[in-house]
């Protein structure tokens, strides 16, 4: 069964864009622990602040291989200090009680395949958590974990990118639910990414495969690049800026930076 | 029996074990690797000239030696070792690195990336990209690149850059996952020389495939000079490819043992070593694009793993010799760092071979259960890779006074 929550609101939190005077959606990332859970709190109350409307957990992982160096650091960081999983769940519940967000999880299939794919899954609907992206899991490996969020309701999050044929893409599209993140280049999170005619070309390659709402990630930093996004897709998402906001001056930085990128 | 026929079961798996868990973006990076492989795999002439290559710039075949003096010493089983030490840059790498660099060329790729742990992978990849005319970039642990510095040397003479990686526990795993973060980016142009039987499929195939050749030899070698088939077999086992490598000439002999020596280091407990299967310490996992054992904890988080030898310090293990352990086909063992130091002065002494420290793992195993053997029984070591390049680590294993002494008059040397 589809996530018909996760998706409803999507869908109206799409229709009220106009009314907010916003071009996207947008969808934050935070490290569980990192620097610490308070002040993954005091992130969190800021994007709230700023209407964000998605919001992906990460639950550190020893060998963050698809990531860049600043949430590679964030995840050693966090395992150094001991955040276990279940903190990073019992954090999940507290963040999805106190706010009107939505939240998934985002890690490696280790955590999830060492904890048990069916434990795992039923710990996420427990503490709120609404899907999961797990980009070191291909569809080709994810079959079980699929049909238990089917049965749960949560959404596989599916990975489509720029590499891919369009027949991959119509694969991929047949496991998607909830939204779908594209990934807008090749490389790891956390550098640049120019918005332009190729990457609009990939959008709508995808958007021709799929009536799932798309998500674009990698190197989102600014106004423009919001704008960009919600001419071609539905959802943008800001990962390593924001937490490079905060690492400059906390709540300050961070608040000035979605300033900039969304008022 | 056919490890690579997957007909029965799902491409890439042995047993529960292997698989491809890679980031989507790479998806067509590996299915284009994997055709390629299978076209190269089902062509003879690709074979034929991956051996006339290891003939004419590596010294293939390496011979296989009767240990005659240590076997008497112990009194037990005859010891041969088969010599992948006297291959060029000193290891069994070099061959699965000159058969992906054939790969290469077929793919028309230009760039290749690899990680290295001990640095025999590193050299041997730098090796090959200058024979090739590749360009070349090798990713290795800060850690290891301070302990391997001759091996940092060569590669960077041969043109090759050499990336000290400040990550996690900054030895080979992080190694590969910085190889990975290359490759997301620039698959177009490179290709990742894994250097172990381990990795997302096709790599443990291949890489087994390549390494295949030591086998092959090895059988025919030891029915030659003995007349009949080795009792045991003893390899190292890191990531597993020289093990894999010599196992499958003997896969099809169920009279002949096969014994995997993995790293005891400081003995059992979670964090002292780097035995996967031979300690009870790791549990079966997914990382770095393969399901196997790792050493892990219970939120599945890769542990600190210790090896005297770094060419073993390895979290994760080749899934086709899970696979085997499993089936009873191949026995685990892990000899400590002490053990395997005793191993190597014996070596050096009574028969003048210098085993790489990865390789003495093999040795000290093999003495153990050859002085408990018949006369006429022989057992096989795999010898995959030479000391000497080792001599900054092993003379500190041996705790070397005139060794000490030469650094310090050099350092003072430099000083100047």
């Amino acid at each position: 069964m589809a996530n018909s929550e996760l998706n409803n609101y999507i869908s109206d939190r799409k229709a009220s864009l106009p009314s907010r005077g916003r071009p996207a959606m947008v969808m934050t990332h935070v490290v569980c622990g990192y620097p610490s859970f308070e002040d993954n709190w005091k992130e969190l109350q800021v994007m709230h602040e700023f209407g964000v409307d998605l919001v992906e957990l990460q639950f550190p992982f020893s060998e963050p291989s698809a990531d860049g160096p600043l949430f590679v650091k964030a995840n050693q960081e966090a395992i150094s200090k001991g955040v276990s999983v279940d903190d990073c769940f019992n954090f999940m519940k507290k963040v999805t009680e106190a706010f009107s967000f939505k939240v998934v999880m985002m890690g490696y299939f280790n955590t999830i395949f060492k904890t048990g794919q069916r434990t795992f899954l039923e710990r996420l609907k427990e503490a709120g958590g609404h899907g999961f992206i797990v980009p070191d899991l291909p569809i080709e490996e994810a079959r079980i974990l699929h049909e238990i969020a089917a049965e749960l309701e949560l959404s596989p999050i599916v990975l489509m990118t720029p590499t891919n044929s369009d027949e991959r893409l119509a694969e991929l599209a047949l496991a998607a639910d909830g939204f779908v993140y594209t990934v807008a280049r090749k490389g790891v999170t956390g550098t640049n990414t120019d918005m332009n005619s190729d990457l609009a070309e990939f959008i709508d390659r995808c958007k021709a495969k799929t009536d799932v709402p798309l998500a674009v990630g990698f190197g989102i930093t600014t106004a423009e690049d919001v704008a960009f996004i919600g001419k071609h897709a539905d959802i943008a998402v800001i990962g390593t800026a924001a937490l490079k906001a905060w690492e400059t001056g906390g709540e300050t930085s961070l608040r000035g930076f979605f300033t900039q990128l969304l008022n | 029996m056919d490890l690579f026929d997957f007909t029965d079961g799902r491409e890439g798996y042995y047993g529960e074990y292997g698989g491809t868990f890679l980031p989507e973006i790479l998806h067509s990076t590996i299915e284009e690797l994997k055709a390629e492989f299978r076209k190269a795999k089902d062509d003879p002439t690709f074979w034929q000239e991956f051996i006339e290559l290891m003939q004419s710039y590596s010294g293939r075949p390496t011979p296989v030696t009767h240990l005659a003096n240590l076997s008497r010493k112990l009194g037990g089983a005859q010891i041969y070792i088969k010599r992948e030490d006297l291959n060029h840059t000193g290891s069994h790498k070099i061959n699965n690195v000159m058969g992906q660099g054939l790969l290469v060329k077929r793919m028309g790729k230009n760039r290749v990336i690899a990680e290295t742990g001990a640095g025999q992978h590193g050299y041997a990849t730098a090796t090959m990209a200058a024979r090739f005319g590749f360009e070349s970039k090798i990713y290795m642990g800060a850690i290891d690149v301070a302990r391997q510095r001759p091996n940092v040397f060569w590669m960077e003479n041969m043109g090759s850059t050499v990336v000290a990686v400040e990550d996690g526990q900054q030895t080979l795993k992080d190694a590969i996952n910085e190889c990975l973060r290359d490759w997301v980016t620039n698959m177009d142009t490179t290709h990742y020389v894994l250097g172990t039987a381990c990795g997302p499929h096709p790599f443990p195939e291949m890489v087994s495939w390549f390494q295949s050749i030591i086998g092959r030899e090895a059988r025919e070698q030891m029915i030659s000079s003995t007349g009949k088939l080795p009792d045991r077999v003893f390899a190292c086992v890191g990531g597993g490819s020289n093990a894999i490598g010599l196992f499958q000439g003997f896969m099809d002999d169920e009279e002949t043992q096969l014994v995997g020596c993995e790293a005891g280091g400081f003995g059992p407990g979670k964090g002292n070593h780097a035995a996967r299967l031979a300690y009870k310490d790791a549990s079966v996992g997914v990382a770095q694009g393969m399901k196997t054992y790792f050493l892990q904890n219970d939120d599945g988080n890769m542990l600190h793993t210790h090896s005297v030898a770094a060419g073993l310090d390895y979290i994760g293990v080749n899934p086709i010799l899970v696979h085997l352990w499993e089936k009873d086909r191949v026995r685990f063992e892990a000899v400590t760092d002490a053990q395997v130091t005793e191993a190597l002065k014996l070596a050096m002494r009574t028969e003048g071979v210098i085993p790489a420290l990865e390789s003495s793992h093999g040795f000290a195993q093999a003495v153990l259960e050859a002085e408990q053997m018949s006369k006429d029984e022989i057992v096989l070591i795999n010898m995959s890779g030479r000391g000497d390049k080792d001599i900054f680590t092993i003379a500190d294993a041996l705790d070397d006074d005139h060794w000490k002494k030469f650094i310090r008059q050099k350092a003072e040397e430099y000083g100047q």
